[in-house]
């Protein structure tokens, strides 16, 4: 098996790429204007929508559903693709999904393919793969185009290169398209991304999609997008391939009116995207004349075994919880080292690698609940972010480094110390005594070892001279008629 | 020896496994307490329509009769200083406009579309409240390639196809759900450069609709 999330294997831990983030200045201004932005116009949206709560609970409701189900679901959503005229392939994981792909591609004789922004493809990295097999990938997606032609990496789900500045896309399109005069207008680049691409939207055979939305009782796929060009990559090409997550289904049509609401409004602020293209199978004498559908485990069929973790799998990949995020908003999506960034990145990276990778994103949050606040399908994220820690604690647990680590030994001290009332007094004198030697002016400075740490960047407050235990055995004794009270 | 498990079997096992055999669906018992009905009238539902339309920045007309289709598409061409326009070969012929090069789509190539500037057809629906045109595609809507590849798109909405919310809109075209469906709303746009909605990329950069009949 090789279940692969982008490049997680090789990404260095969260604190390690977070401290080289936080010292580049201008990504952090970057992402701050873009999230800043982004939250006030969703929120704007939101307010205006006056069954925003019922919305969220229908959505939750709907795929915690068909979750319970998948397996119904994705039978009846291949049966009806068929019968429409599509194909539909299986792939356990990332090299199924990309040699699937290749041999379709080699099949029909193409040696480029137009893509529209799937981060599902990311995921798998079939970029790479396609140019290991000699085939040149061609991102449309505005973002993404940044990407592939700064040899960057994703950094957000949703606008992939919004660590990038008018000035700096500026620069790139100019390097990468030859045109010297290029200016920094917004309108200015999306004119040189149109023309640089309409050539290849009229000549190209082959088209790679993803899918936002996959509909079981009709077979068909739903792609939702702003520029024009998903609708390219889905409309002109002769072949189409759209690479599905398993977790994309929904059961019907009608589930569209609750998920059409919910994901625009959460990802761009918009009341309605300028556009959502849906088709089932082939048309006659409309679009492609041969439809491909990857459906993809990849990892995720590992979350189905808890309630909890399977809920990872309600995203819609809206990214609201990236733009909410007090952690996000500081380091940007590259910390995080991998495509799914944020705190919906930080439960869903680790849980496809079975925590093999990406094990330091569940400790990349506050817990805050932001993430929880603005989720469109409700995933109660700060939950399954704690869930994920007690699973790398209990996996560490079992090795021996892990036994003897000084968190582990900390950790179990204090389990040991809070569990009897005559320990935890004892902590408590020797704590207070212990302290003295830290202490400056009323302070703790500087704490030894592990909990240096905290006193690296804060001072702590010494703990105080009686304990609230202490101050309540006084009460009573001075005031005896308030003992019993105290005591029934 | 029995053959290795196809991808397909082993997926559902794994799904199987992963879950209670004895669970049940109850995918109908899913409460949808959002708002499924609209409360307003026909005259606020079309205003609401336009704000959110303007919102978009496309461009509207207004016409009373369908008679007046014609003067109005001319209206809308000569605005953006275009002499070409694509239709569908179901177009009415007595709603195309005067004096115009009408190329009509019988099976063109993409190549043959893509220089002509503007295009013109019907749709569907629309959706007050998200300022959303929904076109299924058959009739005079046209093929997807017809509105994708022309710069300009004018689009003719009757009264009577506009609905307040996303879900009596859905409900409305449920009929059409295994054909191809676009939905519009406004023209092409970005938010990828500093998140900030900026019109046009790669599709038509310009929206014309029609509102034409009476309710």
């Amino acid at each position: 098996m090789s279940i692969r999330v982008g490049k997680t294997s090789r990404a260095p831990d969260f604190p390690v790429a977070a401290k080289t983030a936080l010292k580049n200045t201008q990504l952090r201004q970057n992402v701050h204007h873009a999230t800043d932005v982004i939250r006030n116009k969703r929120a704007l949206r939101v307010q205006e929508t006056s069954d925003w709560q019922e919305l969220r609970q229908a959505a939750h409701d709907i795929k915690n559903n068909t979750l319970a189900h998948l397996d119904h679901y994705l039978v009846e959503f291949e049966r009806n693709c068929q019968n429409a005229g599509g194909t539909v392939h299986w792939a356990r994981d990332a090299d199924e999904a990309n040699a699937i792909a290749i041999r379709l591609i080699q099949q029909y004789g193409g040696d480029e393919v137009i893509k529209v922004k799937t981060m599902t493809s990311d995921e798998v990295q079939m970029n790479v793969a396609l140019k290991a097999a000699g085939i040149t990938p061609h991102e449309t997606d505005l973002a993404d185009m940044i990407v592939q032609l700064g040899d960057d990496e994703p950094s957000h789900i949703v606008v992939p290169a919004l660590h990038r500045n008018r000035f700096e896309i500026r620069d790139i399109f100019s390097r990468k398209m030859g045109l010297k005069n290029l200016t920094a207008e917004p309108e200015a680049l999306a004119g040189a991304a149109r023309q640089y691409l309409r050539e290849r939207f009229l000549h190209v055979k082959i088209g790679i999609s993803g899918a936002n939305f996959a509909i079981a009782e009709s077979g068909s796929v739903c792609v939702v997008e702003s520029e024009g060009n998903g609708r390219m990559c889905v409309t002109l090409p002769d072949v189409l391939i759209t690479l599905v997550g398993i977790e994309k289904i929904i059961p019907t049509f009608q589930d569209l009116e609750v998920f059409l609401q919910l994901l625009p409004r959460s990802a761009t602020g918009e009341r309605m995207n300028p556009y959502n293209s849906l088709w089932t199978g082939v048309h006659a004498g409309d679009g492609p004349q041969a439809f491909h559908v990857i459906l993809l485990d990849n990892g995720r069929t590992k979350l189905m075994h808890s309630e909890m973790e399977r809920e990872t799998l309600d995203c819609i990949r809206c990214g609201a919880c990236l733009n909410a995020c007090p952690v996000y908003r500081e380091t940007g999506g590259h910390a995080y080292g991998s495509i799914y960034s944020g705190p919906i990145g930080a439960i869903l990276s680790p849980q496809l690698n079975s925590l093999e990778y990406s094990r330091s994103l569940p400790y990349a949050s506050s817990l805050c609940g932001a993430c929880y606040e603005v989720c469109p399908v409700k995933i109660n994220i700060p939950e399954i972010l704690i869930h994920l820690r007690g699973r790398v604690v209990r996996a560490d647990q079992k090795t021996l480094s892990g036994t003897l680590s000084q968190m582990n030994l900390a950790m179990q001290g204090a389990a040991l110390v809070f569990s009897s009332r005559r320990r935890y007094e004892a902590a408590q004198r020797l704590g207070r005594m212990g302290q003295m030697l830290f202490q400056r002016n009323g302070q703790l400075e500087h704490l030894p070892g592990m909990a240096g740490g905290w006193t690296r960047f804060r001072d702590l407050r010494p703990l105080p001279k009686q304990s609230f235990r202490d101050w309540w055995k006084a009460r009573a004794a001075a005031t005896p008629a308030t003992e019993s009270e105290a005591r029934s | 020896m029995t053959p290795a498990p196809s991808a397909l079997e082993e997926i559902l096992a794994r799904i199987r496994a992963a879950l209670p055999a004895d669970r049940v669906n109850e995918a109908e018992k899913i409460s949808r307490t959002y708002n499924r009905t609209g409360d307003l009238d026909r005259e606020a539902c079309i205003d609401l329509l336009l704000d959110r339309l303007a919102d978009y920045e496309a461009e509207i007309l207004h016409v009373a009769e369908e008679s007046g289709l014609s003067a109005a598409i001319t209206q809308a061409l000569n605005h953006a200083h275009e002499q070409r326009v694509l239709v569908d070969a179901e177009f009415p012929t007595d709603w195309l406009p005067e004096g115009f090069d009408i190329v009509v789509d019988h099976e063109l190539s993409i190549l043959d579309m893509n220089g002509i500037p503007a295009v013109v057809t019907t749709c569907e629906a629309a959706t007050a409240s998200t300022g959303t045109i929904f076109l299924v595609h058959h009739g005079a809507q046209g093929r997807r390639a017809i509105t994708l590849l022309p710069d300009h798109h004018i689009c003719l909405l009757h009264r009577a196809q506009v609905y307040e919310l996303i879900p009596e809109t859905i409900a409305a075209i449920a009929g059409h759900r295994s054909e191809s469906i676009t939905t519009i709303s406004g023209p092409s746009a970005t938010s990828d450069i500093e998140m900030t909605r900026i019109r046009g990329v790669h599709g038509p950069r310009r929206l014309t609709v029609i509102l034409y009949g009476r309710i």
